[in-house]
Protein backbone atom coordinates (compact mmCIF):
# COMPACT_ATOMS: atom_id res chain seq x y z
CA UNK A 1 0.00 0.00 0.00
CA UNK A 2 0.86 3.13 -1.02
CA UNK A 3 2.43 5.96 2.10
CA UNK A 4 0.14 9.10 2.69
CA UNK A 5 1.82 12.11 1.71
CA UNK A 6 1.32 13.26 5.24
CA UNK A 7 3.25 10.81 6.59
CA UNK A 8 6.16 10.81 3.90
CA UNK A 9 6.23 14.55 4.83
CA UNK A 10 6.94 13.68 8.82
CA UNK A 11 9.28 10.76 7.64
CA UNK A 12 11.12 13.07 5.19
CA UNK A 13 10.77 15.94 7.58
CA UNK A 14 12.72 13.92 10.09
CA UNK A 15 15.42 12.18 8.15
CA UNK A 16 16.50 15.93 6.66
CA UNK A 17 16.33 17.30 10.14
CA UNK A 18 18.69 14.57 11.35
CA UNK A 19 20.91 14.31 8.66
CA UNK A 20 21.72 18.52 8.51
CA UNK A 21 21.31 19.18 12.03
CA UNK A 22 18.12 21.57 11.70
CA UNK A 23 14.73 21.98 13.44
CA UNK A 24 11.92 19.92 12.01
CA UNK A 25 10.11 23.14 11.97
CA UNK A 26 12.83 24.62 9.48
CA UNK A 27 11.78 21.79 7.41
CA UNK A 28 9.45 23.29 5.82
CA UNK A 29 8.20 21.99 1.82
CA UNK A 30 9.52 25.39 0.28
CA UNK A 31 13.03 25.11 2.21
CA UNK A 32 16.09 24.89 -0.03
CA UNK A 33 18.30 21.69 0.60
CA UNK A 34 21.34 23.74 0.26
CA UNK A 35 20.53 27.39 0.47
CA UNK A 36 18.67 27.39 3.78
CA UNK A 37 19.11 24.35 5.39
CA UNK A 38 23.07 24.09 4.99
CA UNK A 39 23.55 20.91 3.35
CA UNK A 40 26.80 20.05 1.18
CA UNK A 41 27.11 17.78 -1.39
CA UNK A 42 28.02 14.63 1.30
CA UNK A 43 24.85 15.58 2.67
CA UNK A 44 23.56 14.19 -0.32
CA UNK A 45 24.88 10.56 -0.06
CA UNK A 46 23.65 10.92 3.54
CA UNK A 47 19.87 11.79 2.86
CA UNK A 48 20.63 8.92 0.12
CA UNK A 49 21.14 6.60 2.73
CA UNK A 50 18.45 7.16 5.08
CA UNK A 51 15.79 7.74 2.81
CA UNK A 52 17.10 4.12 1.39
CA UNK A 53 16.45 2.85 5.19
CA UNK A 54 13.33 4.93 6.08
CA UNK A 55 11.61 3.55 3.39
CA UNK A 56 13.21 0.33 2.50
CA UNK A 57 13.96 1.75 -1.01
CA UNK A 58 16.71 1.27 -3.57
CA UNK A 59 18.10 4.66 -4.99
CA UNK A 60 20.77 4.40 -7.42
CA UNK A 61 24.28 6.75 -7.73
CA UNK A 62 23.12 10.34 -8.88
CA UNK A 63 19.14 9.12 -8.99
CA UNK A 64 18.70 11.54 -6.27
CA UNK A 65 20.51 14.51 -7.61
CA UNK A 66 22.34 14.15 -11.03
CA UNK A 67 25.25 16.33 -10.39
CA UNK A 68 27.20 14.55 -13.33
CA UNK A 69 25.48 16.21 -16.08
CA UNK A 70 26.63 19.40 -14.88
CA UNK A 71 30.30 18.06 -15.43
CA UNK A 72 29.71 16.99 -18.69
CA UNK A 73 30.40 19.64 -21.21
CA UNK A 74 27.63 18.43 -23.27
CA UNK A 75 25.35 19.37 -20.96
CA UNK A 76 27.02 22.82 -19.99
CA UNK A 77 27.87 25.48 -22.00
CA UNK A 78 30.24 28.74 -20.54
CA UNK A 79 28.32 27.78 -16.91
CA UNK A 80 24.71 27.31 -18.26
CA UNK A 81 23.06 24.07 -19.45
CA UNK A 82 22.60 23.62 -22.70
CA UNK A 83 19.10 21.91 -24.83
CA UNK A 84 20.62 18.96 -24.63
CA UNK A 85 21.41 19.06 -20.93
CA UNK A 86 17.90 20.74 -19.77
CA UNK A 87 16.17 17.81 -21.53
CA UNK A 88 18.48 15.73 -19.96
CA UNK A 89 17.85 16.57 -16.68
CA UNK A 90 14.01 16.63 -17.02
CA UNK A 91 14.44 12.91 -18.33
CA UNK A 92 16.06 11.92 -14.84
CA UNK A 93 14.50 14.52 -12.31
CA UNK A 94 10.91 13.62 -13.48
CA UNK A 95 10.74 14.78 -9.29
CA UNK A 96 11.44 18.28 -9.84
CA UNK A 97 9.56 21.38 -11.02
CA UNK A 98 12.15 22.51 -13.44
CA UNK A 99 10.28 25.60 -15.06
CA UNK A 100 12.56 28.30 -12.85
CA UNK A 101 15.57 27.12 -13.43
CA UNK A 102 15.10 26.54 -17.34
CA UNK A 103 14.74 30.40 -17.43
CA UNK A 104 18.56 30.94 -15.50
CA UNK A 105 20.15 27.51 -16.56
CA UNK A 106 22.84 28.89 -14.34
CA UNK A 107 24.91 25.72 -13.23
CA UNK A 108 25.24 27.99 -9.93
CA UNK A 109 22.06 27.96 -9.63
CA UNK A 110 21.11 23.91 -9.72
CA UNK A 111 21.41 22.81 -6.07
CA UNK A 112 18.10 25.52 -5.61
CA UNK A 113 16.01 22.96 -7.42
CA UNK A 114 16.26 21.10 -4.47
CA UNK A 115 13.53 21.67 -1.99
CA UNK A 116 11.72 19.59 1.05
CA UNK A 117 8.59 19.21 -1.35
CA UNK A 118 11.16 17.72 -4.20
CA UNK A 119 12.72 15.13 -2.07
CA UNK A 120 9.22 14.30 -1.06
CA UNK A 121 7.73 13.95 -4.43
CA UNK A 122 10.99 11.59 -4.94
CA UNK A 123 9.94 9.34 -1.93
CA UNK A 124 6.42 9.36 -3.47
CA UNK A 125 7.40 7.91 -7.08
CA UNK A 126 9.90 5.81 -5.58
CA UNK A 127 6.91 4.34 -3.31
CA UNK A 128 3.88 4.25 -5.21
CA UNK B 1 54.56 13.46 13.55
CA UNK B 2 52.79 10.27 12.47
CA UNK B 3 49.16 10.89 12.14
CA UNK B 4 48.01 7.06 12.96
CA UNK B 5 45.80 7.07 16.36
CA UNK B 6 45.39 3.07 16.27
CA UNK B 7 47.85 0.60 17.50
CA UNK B 8 46.97 -2.67 16.77
CA UNK B 9 43.90 -3.93 14.67
CA UNK B 10 42.30 -6.69 16.29
CA UNK B 11 39.20 -8.30 13.78
CA UNK B 12 38.70 -7.26 10.22
CA UNK B 13 35.76 -8.67 8.87
CA UNK B 14 35.35 -7.37 4.92
CA UNK B 15 32.40 -4.89 4.71
CA UNK B 16 31.28 -5.75 7.90
CA UNK B 17 33.38 -5.01 10.62
CA UNK B 18 37.22 -3.58 12.46
CA UNK B 19 38.47 -3.81 15.67
CA UNK B 20 41.09 -1.80 16.60
CA UNK B 21 42.56 -0.38 19.92
CA UNK B 22 45.02 2.19 20.87
CA UNK B 23 46.47 2.51 24.28
CA UNK B 24 47.21 5.67 25.73
CA UNK B 25 50.69 6.84 26.98
CA UNK B 26 52.32 9.95 28.70
CA UNK B 27 54.87 9.94 26.17
CA UNK B 28 52.23 11.37 23.72
CA UNK B 29 53.68 14.34 24.00
CA UNK B 30 50.09 16.14 23.39
CA UNK B 31 48.56 14.65 26.68
CA UNK B 32 50.83 17.32 28.28
CA UNK B 33 49.31 20.15 26.73
CA UNK B 34 46.25 18.61 27.78
CA UNK B 35 45.83 19.78 29.99
CA UNK B 36 48.69 21.49 31.33
CA UNK B 37 49.62 22.57 35.04
CA UNK B 38 48.65 26.20 36.04
CA UNK B 39 51.54 28.16 36.85
CA UNK B 40 52.84 28.56 40.02
CA UNK B 41 51.81 31.48 42.16
CA UNK B 42 48.73 31.13 40.78
CA UNK B 43 45.53 30.50 43.35
CA UNK B 44 43.68 27.62 43.61
CA UNK B 45 46.17 26.45 40.71
CA UNK B 46 45.23 23.11 38.86
CA UNK B 47 47.07 19.85 38.59
CA UNK B 48 48.31 19.05 35.54
CA UNK B 49 45.02 16.55 34.03
CA UNK B 50 46.55 14.44 31.33
CA UNK B 51 43.68 13.01 29.27
CA UNK B 52 43.36 12.02 25.51
CA UNK B 53 41.26 14.25 23.49
CA UNK B 54 38.04 13.22 22.28
CA UNK B 55 38.58 14.80 18.64
CA UNK B 56 41.58 12.40 18.65
CA UNK B 57 38.83 9.58 19.23
CA UNK B 58 36.77 10.04 16.56
CA UNK B 59 40.17 10.22 13.97
CA UNK B 60 40.40 6.84 15.73
CA UNK B 61 37.46 5.71 14.74
CA UNK B 62 37.65 7.18 11.32
CA UNK B 63 40.95 5.18 10.30
CA UNK B 64 39.29 2.27 11.98
CA UNK B 65 36.66 2.30 10.11
CA UNK B 66 38.16 3.94 7.13
CA UNK B 67 40.59 0.91 7.14
CA UNK B 68 37.06 -1.42 6.89
CA UNK B 69 35.44 0.66 4.02
CA UNK B 70 38.81 0.63 2.18
CA UNK B 71 39.19 -3.24 2.32
CA UNK B 72 36.18 -4.17 1.69
CA UNK B 73 37.19 -2.77 -2.27
CA UNK B 74 41.12 -3.98 -1.11
CA UNK B 75 41.93 -0.59 -0.92
CA UNK B 76 41.37 0.09 -4.78
CA UNK B 77 39.49 3.34 -3.80
CA UNK B 78 40.30 5.81 -2.32
CA UNK B 79 38.54 6.80 0.70
CA UNK B 80 37.76 10.32 2.90
CA UNK B 81 36.04 11.12 6.19
CA UNK B 82 33.14 13.13 4.60
CA UNK B 83 31.21 13.49 7.63
CA UNK B 84 30.62 13.04 11.22
CA UNK B 85 27.39 12.30 11.27
CA UNK B 86 27.22 11.50 14.98
CA UNK B 87 29.64 11.87 17.63
CA UNK B 88 28.75 11.04 21.81
CA UNK B 89 30.96 10.51 24.79
CA UNK B 90 30.59 9.30 28.34
CA UNK B 91 33.97 8.76 29.38
CA UNK B 92 37.68 10.01 28.81
CA UNK B 93 40.60 8.22 28.14
CA UNK B 94 43.62 8.48 30.70
CA UNK B 95 47.58 7.41 30.21
CA UNK B 96 47.36 3.62 31.22
CA UNK B 97 44.03 2.80 29.69
CA UNK B 98 43.08 1.04 26.54
CA UNK B 99 40.25 2.32 23.72
CA UNK B 100 39.02 -0.13 22.04
CA UNK B 101 37.40 0.52 18.64
CA UNK B 102 34.58 -1.26 16.88
CA UNK B 103 33.60 -0.15 13.45
CA UNK B 104 30.59 -1.74 11.48
CA UNK B 105 29.48 -0.67 7.68
CA UNK B 106 25.70 0.02 7.96
CA UNK B 107 26.03 1.21 4.03
CA UNK B 108 28.47 0.63 1.18
CA UNK B 109 28.05 1.69 -2.47
CA UNK B 110 30.30 3.36 -5.14
CA UNK B 111 29.66 6.36 -3.78
CA UNK B 112 30.46 5.82 -0.41
CA UNK B 113 29.98 4.54 2.81
CA UNK B 114 28.21 5.17 6.41
CA UNK B 115 29.74 3.33 9.37
CA UNK B 116 28.71 3.24 12.77
CA UNK B 117 30.61 2.50 16.24
CA UNK B 118 31.28 1.98 19.43
CA UNK B 119 34.22 3.71 21.67
CA UNK B 120 35.37 1.31 24.64
CA UNK B 121 37.67 2.38 27.60
CA UNK B 122 39.83 -0.73 29.30
CA UNK B 123 41.68 -0.21 32.35
CA UNK B 124 44.62 -2.44 32.46
CA UNK B 125 44.72 -2.40 36.44
CA UNK B 126 41.12 -4.19 36.23
CA UNK B 127 41.30 -5.51 32.62
CA UNK B 128 37.67 -4.05 33.23
CA UNK B 129 36.06 -2.37 30.01
CA UNK B 130 32.96 0.31 30.37
CA UNK B 131 31.24 2.63 27.09
CA UNK B 132 33.33 5.77 26.29
CA UNK B 133 31.51 6.70 23.17
CA UNK B 134 29.22 6.59 19.88
CA UNK B 135 30.34 7.79 16.81
CA UNK B 136 28.63 7.20 13.30
CA UNK B 137 30.89 8.36 10.33
CA UNK B 138 30.20 8.96 6.73
CA UNK B 139 32.93 8.30 3.78
CA UNK B 140 33.53 9.52 0.44
CA UNK B 141 35.15 7.51 -2.25
CA UNK B 142 36.60 10.71 -3.62
CA UNK B 143 37.85 9.00 -6.65
CA UNK B 144 34.12 9.21 -7.89
CA UNK B 145 32.90 12.19 -6.33
CA UNK B 146 35.96 14.28 -6.47
CA UNK B 147 34.05 16.08 -9.78
CA UNK B 148 31.12 16.62 -8.13
CA UNK B 149 32.77 18.24 -5.55
CA UNK B 150 34.75 20.02 -7.56
CA UNK B 151 38.16 18.10 -5.68
CA UNK B 152 41.47 18.98 -7.24
CA UNK B 153 43.35 15.50 -5.33
CA UNK B 154 47.13 14.37 -5.98
CA UNK B 155 47.34 10.90 -8.03
CA UNK B 156 49.36 9.47 -5.00
CA UNK B 157 47.68 7.06 -2.42
CA UNK B 158 47.70 9.48 0.21
CA UNK B 159 45.01 7.92 2.51
CA UNK B 160 45.64 4.17 2.69
CA UNK B 161 50.01 5.53 3.07
CA UNK B 162 52.70 2.43 3.64
CA UNK B 163 52.03 2.94 7.86
CA UNK B 164 48.47 1.70 7.84
CA UNK B 165 49.95 -0.98 5.24
CA UNK B 166 52.44 -1.83 7.61
CA UNK B 167 49.65 -2.03 10.40
CA UNK B 168 47.88 -4.21 8.61
CA UNK B 169 50.67 -6.69 8.02
CA UNK B 170 52.09 -6.44 11.81
CA UNK B 171 47.94 -7.00 13.18
CA UNK B 172 48.01 -10.11 11.01
CA UNK B 173 45.52 -8.90 8.04
CA UNK B 174 47.12 -8.63 4.99
CA UNK B 175 50.84 -9.95 3.51
CA UNK B 176 53.77 -8.36 3.75
CA UNK B 177 54.01 -4.46 1.86
CA UNK B 178 56.78 -5.10 -0.96
CA UNK B 179 57.38 -0.96 -2.06
CA UNK B 180 57.11 1.93 0.36
CA UNK B 181 54.97 4.74 -0.57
Amino acid sequence: MAISQDEIHSRVQNVLADCLGVDEDEVTPDAKLFADLGAESIDILDVTFRLEKEFDIKIQESELVPQSVLSDPAFVSDGKVTDAGMAELKTRMPHADLTEFDGDRNVDNFTDIFTVSVIEKFVEAKTA
Amino acid sequence: MRWIWIDRILELERATRCVAVKNVTLAEELLHDHFPADPEGVADARRAEPVFPNPLVIEGMAQTAGILVGHANDFQERVLLAKIRRASFVAVARPGQTIRYDAQVERIDQSGASTTGQVTLIDSATGQSQPMGEIELMFSHIDRAKGDLGLDLPDHNFVFTSQFMDLLYQSGHAPRPTSQA
